[in-house]
Formats: C-alpha cells, sequence, structure tokens
C-alpha cells in the first residue's frame, strides 16, 4: 500500500503534537460525530506498485486492441510521431497547473500561444481559445454563443454526429433554446429544408454543420452559409482537423465560428478520452469565446510575456454573468496537438489528408468490386457508407463479424445493412485488399474457403 | 525566447509517414482551400530543442512546493501513468464491439463501485470532463428531477457568496436564477439567512463541506435539512474532498448528487489546466437521469465466470449526453489506479495529512502572518494579508510574487471572495515536514522583507524569466495570435 504520504508514523505524531493535538481523532473531534464514518471504506486494501500494475495489466488485457481500424465516427486511427509523445511526456507540461502566474508560467502560455496560432491557420478564424473538452462540448459552447434574448432557434443539421447532436440538445436543456433539425437528404443536409425554416423565423440564432458530415460526404459549405445569413443566423461548422490541411477553410466557407475535436492530432484512441475541443472564431464573435485565452503584451522590463487574457469572461471574475462555466480546459492536450502540428508541418499534413481520401476512395473501389454498394456518389474526403445487398448472411452483422475474426475492426454498423467505413495514412493498400477480399468472401458464400484470395 | 513560427527554414520537413501506395485523389477546386496553412517548418532536433526550451520556463508539481488553495496540487504517482500506457487501454476504438473492450468497461465499472463507496453515492458517470463540466451535469440531474416530479416552480439555486466561480456559473447555464447567501463571520453557512431563502421555487443548493475558507461546517446536517424540508436537492462540490475523504461521505452529509475533481482529489496530473475529470454521483432516485451510458454486469454470470461480462446501459430518462463517448477514460484509468493503491488504509491516510499537514503550516505562520479564521482548519487555510496593506502596503500579489523567487509557487490568491487580500494554501499531504519547514522559513523571510523594504516586493519577481506582466494591455489591445507581417 502506497499514500505518498512522505513523513513516518512518529514524525506525524511530532507535529500533531506541536500544534497541540494528541492523536488525529483529536484533530477531527470538531466533526460531528453523526458523520464520522465508524468502519472506514468499504473498498479492497491497498496494493504494492507491482500488484496494481499486474491487476491494470489483467484488465487491460480484456480488451482487443485490432491492428487494423477501418472505423472513425468521431475518433479516428492516425499516426503519432515519436517526438509528440516525447514532447508531451516532459514532466514539467504533466504536473503543472493553469498558468494564472505567468511568470513561472511562460512555457505552457507561449505553447498555448502557439496552438491558438495554429488553430487561426487551420481554420481560417482570427482568434482562438485554449481548447474545451472535446468537438461536441465546442459545438454546444458554440452554439450559446449565438444566443441571445431575441434569438434562441438552434438549427442543426441532421447529417452531423449523432453523438454532437445528442449534446447539443443536453447542452440546450439548460436553458430556453430551441433545438431544431435540419434534416438530411441523399447523404448530406437538405439546404432547401434550411431555407424554408429559417427564412420565416425571426429567432434563428444559428446553423450547425459538420463538414465533412457524419457520413463521411462534403457538404456545399458556401450555399448553407449564404442561407443561415440571410435569415440572420450565425454559422457554425464543425471540422476534421486533418482535412483541413487541404480542405477549404471554415472561414472560406463563411462561418462565423469554428470548431471541432483535434483528436486526430496526436491523440490515441484511448476509448474514447481525453480528447481535444477547438474553437475558432472570427473578430466579430472573439470575445465571445468560452474558456480560457492566452494573449501577447509585455513584461515591466518591456520583454515579450504571455498572459491568460480577457478574463472579464470568465467565471472566476463574472461568475453567474460569466459567458461559460468553463473552468480547466484541455491544455495538455492542446499542446499534444501542436506538437503534432509542428513536426507535421503543412506539408506533412497535407501528405496525411491526401494519404486518408486517395485510401478512402481506393478502399470504396475494391469493396464495390466485393459486391457492396455505396449508399450515395456524393463527393467525400475519407469516410463514407457501404449498402450490403439483399440475402442471407450479407448483412453488416456478417461481413464485420468475418472481419473480426481476422484482427480487423470494420466500419461502423449503421443499420442492418449499412456500414460508415474510414480509411486514414494508417491503412495499407495490402490491408485494404484483404479486407476487401474477406467481405467478397461472406458475399458471395465462398464460406468454405480458409485463405483469403488476392493475397 | 522565440516562437515557434520564428524559428526553423522554408523547406524544412521531418519523414514521418510512408508514401502513398493507391492511386491520388483530392478535393475539387470548389472544396479546396486557397492556401495551405502557415504551420512551422523545423528539423526534429529544433522542434525538440524548442520544447525543452519551453519546459524550461514552466512549473509544475513535479519542480517544488505548489501550495495552491482548492487546487490540491499533490504529487502525481508514475505508476498511474505507466497504467495509462497500456496498449490495451491507448489502442481501443470508443466504438468496438462491446465484447471487446470488457477492460474499458471494467476500468469504469471498478471506478464507480470504489468512488460511491467513497462518496457515499449509489450511481456514478464519468462522462463529464472537468469539475465545472459535472457542476452542470450535476444541476441537469437536478433539473431533471423537478421537471419530472412537474414542479416548474423551482427556478432558484442557492450558493454562499464564499463558493468557487464556477458553481453559480454552472447553475446560469442550467438556466438556474442564482440566490447567493452572506456567510456568517466565521466562514460557515449562516442558517438564518438560509431558512429565509429557501422555498417553494428552491431546485436546490450546492455546496462544497469543508468550504472554501478550508473549515468544516459543523451545522451540515442542520443544513441539508432545511434545504430537502424546502424540497430542494442538495449538490455537493467535490473540490474539497481531499480534506474529507475516508474520514466522512458527502452521501452521509445529506448531500443528494456530487461531482470529485479526479485532477485534484485523486492524483491524476494537471497538465497545465487539463485534461481533468469531473465524474458526478447520485443517489439511486436520480439515477435515472444519469448521462451516457454505463457498465453494468451480468450479476449471475458474475457467480460463474471471473467477473463476469459487462454491458453499457442507459438509464432510462437520461439527461442525454454531456460529451462524446464516455468521458476522459485515460484520466479515469490514473484514478482508479491511485485508488487500488492507496486502498482501504491509504485513503483516510491521505486526507488526516493533507489536514495535519494545512494546520501545521497554519500555526508555524500565525506568528507573523494574520489567519482569517482562527479555528483547526482543514485541508487549507486563509490568510490574509489586509492588515500588512493598511500597515506597510504590501499586499497579498506581493507576497506571492515574492515567493516566485524562491521556487515556491504562490497560493492562491483573492480566492475567496470574503476574505480581504486572501491567500490560500493548502499544502497536500505529499509534501514533508522539512518542506514545509522550509517553506515556512521563506514566508518568515518575505515578512520580514515586506517590513523593512516594501518596495523590493512590489517589484517581484526578479529571478524569474519575466517580470510582472502588463496584464491591462492585455486586455485592452488583445494580441491572441502570432501574425506574420
Amino acid at each position: 500500500m502506497g499514500t505518498y504520504v512522505p513523513d513516518t508514523k512518529q514524525q506525524q505524531k511530532e507535529m500533531l503534537k506541536e500544534i497541540g493535538f494528541n492523536s488525529f481523532e483529536e484533530m477531527f473531534s470538531h466533526i460531528p460525530a453523526q458523520v464520522m464514518l465508524k468502519d472506514g471504506v468499504h473498498i479492497p486494501s491497498g496494493l504494492s506498485e507491482q500488484a496494481v500494475i499486474r491487476r491494470m495489466e489483467e484488465i487491460a488485457e480484456k480488451n482487443v486492441v485490432f491492428s487494423h481500424i477501418f472505423r472513425g465516427a468521431g475518433a479516428y486511427y492516425h499516426y503519432i510521431p515519436a517526438i509528440v509523445s516525447s514532447v508531451t511526456s516532459k514532466e514539467e507540461f504533466v504536473t503543472a497547473y493553469t498558468p494564472y502566474q505567468a511568470e513561472i508560467s511562460q512555457g505552457i502560455l507561449q505553447s498555448i500561444f502557439e496552438y491558438q496560432t495554429m488553430i487561426c491557420e487551420l481554420t481560417g478564424m482570427d482568434a482562438s481559445n485554449a481548447s474545451v473538452y472535446d468537438g461536441a462540448t465546442a459545438a454546444g459552447e458554440a452554439v450559446a454563443m449565438c444566443r441571445d434574448r431575441k434569438r434562441s432557434t438552434v438549427y442543426v443539421s441532421a447529417a452531423a454526429h449523432p453523438g454532437v447532436i445528442e449534446v447539443i440538445k443536453t447542452y440546450c436543456f439548460g436553458s430556453d433554446a430551441k433545438v431544431v433539425m435540419v434534416p438530411e437528404k441523399n447523404g448530406v443536409t437538405d439546404a432547401k429544408a434550411l431555407e424554408e425554416m429559417i427564412k420565416t423565423d425571426p429567432r434563428a440564432a444559428c446553423f450547425y454543420v459538420q463538414q465533412p458530415n457524419y457520413y463521411g460526404y462534403m457538404e456545399d459549405g458556401e450555399a448553407l452559409g449564404r442561407i443561415v445569413h440571410e435569415g440572420g443566423g450565425k454559422y457554425i461548422m464543425s471540422c476534421s482537423p486533418i482535412a483541413l490541411a487541404v480542405m477549404k477553410t471554415p472561414a472560406e466557407y463563411g462561418a462565423d465560428i469554428a470548431v471541432g475535436d483535434g483528436q486526430p492530432l496526436g491523440m490515441p484512441l484511448a476509448f474514447g478520452g481525453p480528447y481535444l475541443g477547438f474553437m475558432a472564431a472570427t473578430a466579430a464573435m472573439a470575445r465571445k469565446l468560452p474558456g480560457r485565452i492566452v494573449g501577447e503584451t509585455k513584461d515591466d522590463q518591456g520583454r515579450r510575456a504571455f498572459v491568460l487574457t480577457l478574463q472579464a469572461r470568465e467565471q472566476h471574475i463574472r461568475r453567474e454573468k460569466a459567458s461559460s462555466n468553463v473552468c480547466s480546459n484541455q491544455a495538455w492536450c492542446a499542446l499534444t496537438a501542436s506538437v503534432y502540428m509542428t513536426a507535421m508541418g503543412a506539408e506533412g499534413m497535407a501528405e496525411a489528408a491526401k494519404q486518408c481520401m486517395s485510401g478512402a476512395h481506393y478502399f470504396l473501389d475494391v469493396l464495390k468490386q466485393a459486391g457492396l454498394k455505396p449508399k450515395y456518389e456524393n463527393a467525400f474526403f475519407h469516410e463514407f457508407v457501404t449498402v450490403s445487398p439483399q440475402g442471407e448472411g450479407k448483412d453488416s452483422a456478417h461481413i464485420l463479424m468475418a472481419l473480426e475474426k481476422r484482427g480487423i475492426l470494420g466500419g461502423l454498423p449503421l443499420s442492418q445493412r449499412e456500414i460508415l467505413w474510414c480509411v486514414t495514412e494508417m491503412n495499407t493498400r495490402e490491408e485494404m485488399d484483404e479486407a476487401a477480399a474477406i467481405v467478397r468472401e461472406v458475399l458471395h458464400g465462398k464460406t468454405g474457403e480458409k485463405e483469403v484470395c488476392g493475397s | 525566447m522565440k516562437l515557434v513560427f520564428e524559428k526553423g527554414s522554408q523547406g524544412r520537413r521531418l519523414e514521418l509517414i510512408s508514401k502513398m501506395d493507391v492511386p491520388e485523389v483530392s478535393f475539387e477546386q470548389e472544396h479546396r482551400r486557397e492556401r495551405a496553412p502557415r504551420l512551422p517548418q523545423m528539423s526534429e532536433n529544433e522542434i525538440s530543442r524548442h520544447y525543452t526550451e519551453l519546459a524550461k520556463r514552466t512549473h509544475g508539481v513535479n519542480d517544488g512546493f505548489y501550495p495552491l488553495g482548492s487546487c490540491t496540487m499533490k504529487y502525481n504517482p508514475k505508476v498511474n501513468e505507466r497504467a495509462a500506457a497500456l496498449k490495451g487501454f491507448q489502442r481501443v476504438h470508443p466504438l468496438q464491439p462491446q465484447e471487446t473492450v470488457q477492460g474499458s468497461m471494467e476500468v469504469l465499472y471498478l471506478a464507480e463501485k470504489y468512488l460511491c463507496e467513497i462518496t457515499g453515492m449509489d450511481a456514478m458517470t464519468f462522462q463529464p470532463a472537468a469539475g465545472a463540466h459535472g457542476e452542470f451535469t450535476g444541476l441537469l440531474l437536478i433539473k431533471a428531477y423537478h421537471v419530472r416530479r412537474q414542479d416548474e416552480k423551482r427556478t432558484k439555486i442557492i450558493v454562499p457568496d464564499s463558493a468557487h466561480g464556477t458553481n453559480p456559473a454552472s447553475a446560469a447555464m442550467c438556466g438556474y436564477e442564482v440566490v447567493s447567501i452572506p456567510s456568517r463571520e466565521d466562514g460557515c453557512v449562516d442558517l438564518e439567512q438560509l431558512k429565509a431563502a429557501v422555498g417553494e421555487d428552491t431546485a436546490g443548493l450546492m455546496l462544497t463541506n469543508p468550504n472554501t475558507v478550508g473549515l468544516f461546517d459543523k451545522n451540515i446536517l442542520e443544513i441539508t435539512r432545511i434545504v430537502h424540508e424546502a424540497g430542494g436537492l442538495c449538490y455537493y462540490d467535490g473540490a474539497n474532498l481531499n480534506a474529507v475523504m475516508g474520514i466522512v461521505r458527502p452521501g452521509d452529509m445529506g448531500f443528494d448528487v456530487v461531482h470529485l475533481n479526479l485532477h485534484k482529489t485523486f492524483s491524476t496530473p494537471h497538465g497545465g489546466g487539463g485534461p481533468g475529470s469531473g465524474p458526478v454521483g447520485c443517489k439511486t432516485f436520480l439515477e435515472p437521469f444519469l448521462p451516457g451510458v454505463r457498465p453494468v454486469k451480468d450479476e449471475d454470470r458474475s457467480q460463474r465466470e471471473q467477473g463476469g461480462s459487462c454491458q453499457f446501459l442507459r438509464s432510462p430518462e437520461s439527461i442525454g449526453d454531456v460529451k462524446l463517448f464516455y468521458g476522459n477514460f485515460l484520466v479515469v484509468v490514473k484514478a482508479l489506479a491511485y485508488i487500488m493503491t492507496l486502498g482501504r488504509e491509504g485513503i483516510p491516510q491521505a486526507s488526516s495529512n493533507a489536514v495535519l499537514n494545512a494546520n501545521y503550516l497554519k500555526v508555524k505562520l500565525s506568528d507573523v502572518y494574520d489567519m482569517a479564521y482562527n479555528e483547526t482548519c482543514m485541508h487549507e487555510f486563509v490568510m490574509t494579508l489586509e492588515g500588512m496593506k493598511q500597515r506597510n502596503g504590501v499586499t497579498a500579489m506581493d507576497i506571492a510574487k515574492a515567493l516566485l523567487d524562491y521556487g515556491v509557487h504562490p497560493p492562491t490568491m483573492y480566492f475567496p471572495l470574503i476574505v480581504h487580500e486572501a491567500l490560500m494554501v493548502e499544502p497536500t499531504e505529499t509534501e514533508s515536514k522539512e518542506t514545509l519547514d522550509e517553506a515556512i522559513g521563506i514566508f518568515h523571510k518575505i515578512y520580514e522583507e515586506a517590513i523593512r523594504n516594501p518596495q523590493e516586493l512590489h517589484s517581484a519577481p526578479h529571478s524569474t524569466p519575466i517580470g510582472r506582466p502588463d496584464e491591462v494591455t492585455a486586455a485592452r489591445k488583445p494580441v491572441l495570435r502570432y501574425t506574420w507581417e
């Protein structure tokens, strides 16, 4: 058992005496007896470090680690450069607190300032905050930025990630905001429907769209933006940060606020967290950004210095009038993203994006040859949906089971016959050929064969 | 120091990913960005040195004493890092089939079990990513409860004026009106004020005990009774749990819902401001409203097989989701490793020593520094520099900045708001007597400086990478990003 309490029982006793107590019981005697625990907490006894690791390893081994992953839907398997792990494991960065004392926190503050700059570069926006919990909460916070007394209806594309939609709804449960879904049509947001809804709604606060959307398809970002602005609302666009290396920026699409999840920028899948919510906005909306923001200034000797700034928005100053309750952010994850973007550079990220996109298109081709049909012919980035043909044993479950047996995590089953696939720079041509061959086996009933053809 | 954008040179790059082996496909013109993002172009060596330079200008718990009140800057055990680094935890996709992630579900299951036991709660969600996020979640549970009862009148949340800013901010985010009640002279809840404030419109009370001035409010059972009688619920802000874990439980003090800060009480590292984890625990009657999904064990199978298998279930009247997926999972792994290490005996030992260390420091500083409250404190205490400010113009800010020159992170400044010129000190249990004695010496030295030469303190710090920054200009003329000329 370890407690990390350095002092021995003897030293503790001496210290107790110095402050006038004979025992710990005496020190706690001012606490009402009724609430004092009589029998301690009923959890197992403490373990040695060796035993803790053994136990943790046992538990971790119950998880299946797939070496080939074709699933995205909000969590993406990308290459994490060694320099990223090396830098982020520096104890100073790991064990530091929020940089309230600027004089001894220039390292953290500068790294956040660099992160903010990179996010602005990626999204084309004028200002970024120091991060929020994840892409979904960033969406929830972005929606809150757009609401005011007069405008409280929030329009959300039904083609966005269902989990993010759920978070936006939960965030709005607290307020008087109304969430209205804009239907999906042919795999993308129904622009006509949006226009109908928003032009007759003087209370429209904003419209949220994901680019590319949940199904992987490219939205008509510019047209949607025009419709929203004509309706007097603000335009919120959520983007894949890898796609942004080559894709039109939210700023170029006309967005007022850009959000998204930075997990692909060097963070492992980690069963869903910690990830990274980025938020950036135009100059007009910058002061409404929630959470911490780092600014540049000078110190008393004219040297360049970084500080947390615009704190008057925040909870520790404004309390119930704060723009949000956010206190902690995801600083260490923001650092991870900065190192990733620095290591990869614009060229490296463009290369990764190119491979994601090219790989996904190749994969769709071989899956088509294997017998699956694309659900839509829409333009896509690195995710797409396929439909199984009719027939017993050819549905999503059978396909995914067959892949799983060979150590491959297939796409996400969306329904009995639909699968949402994802390809990244981690998937090789060989892997994709093998996966397609297995799919072919399932669809063409070659259940007797043990060998994979075409390997 | 140069920014990363001011280093490197055009054309430098790392060879990180392999060449592509499929035909190239790229965006059509309509979806292509006009100009590439301006990111650094550096060699790996330059990158490594840049971040090493940044690390040298960063001060963490690993560097020295960090008595930041309300933040519980305790030692971050390395075994927790090793546990979180296990491939089985790092490399699993959150949407894998449940049979393939039984290990991760076991982590959440055990963490829920142990933390419910420690807090006296019946169920817990790990979806909230930080304390404030947990507060928001917990308040939504209260809201859902009253909505369910069709009690539309309950629009107010009561918060003591000593509360952390996130409390009223979270309440406002939930659409509640915040009623702030003034604290007594001794920093505790004024029962008369509370009785006057509760009514049919009370949704609940948010409280922390020990409170934000570091004192255990002895009237806690009466406080929660008053609120319950008026039909409201009681929310426990778990930020100060390090004072009492294993000694008392919020569930036994009348609280219905709590949030914990795993990055405070349960030793997970702060990372410069996150990621944290703010799990929310509740009593059975609030369980139906919990967000997200929770791993539930098939009890019968548990008897037959070792451990049994977990299934994710969503509560029947769930408020939805406060985050995508299950929360900051790796942070929960670290906290679980910590709980396994401390165990039944270690948990109360940690809090007992946290309280001992705080009282030790308080007593030894009382000869020259004014304490806001004289009673036995819990895990933290508040000093006030109001007297010193009147006498020779030395403020809490000055003392804090002077400490920086000695390599000690200052205590929390200007919080809680009910104490003027406050410095809140929380040593935690992981500091040795020698460290405390050294700190006591430094505080005394600074006091002597303050008497002898106040001017010196006004211009502190002198030995840090930068001096006091101009925060006024930073806010008036914000420069929030680097710009290329």
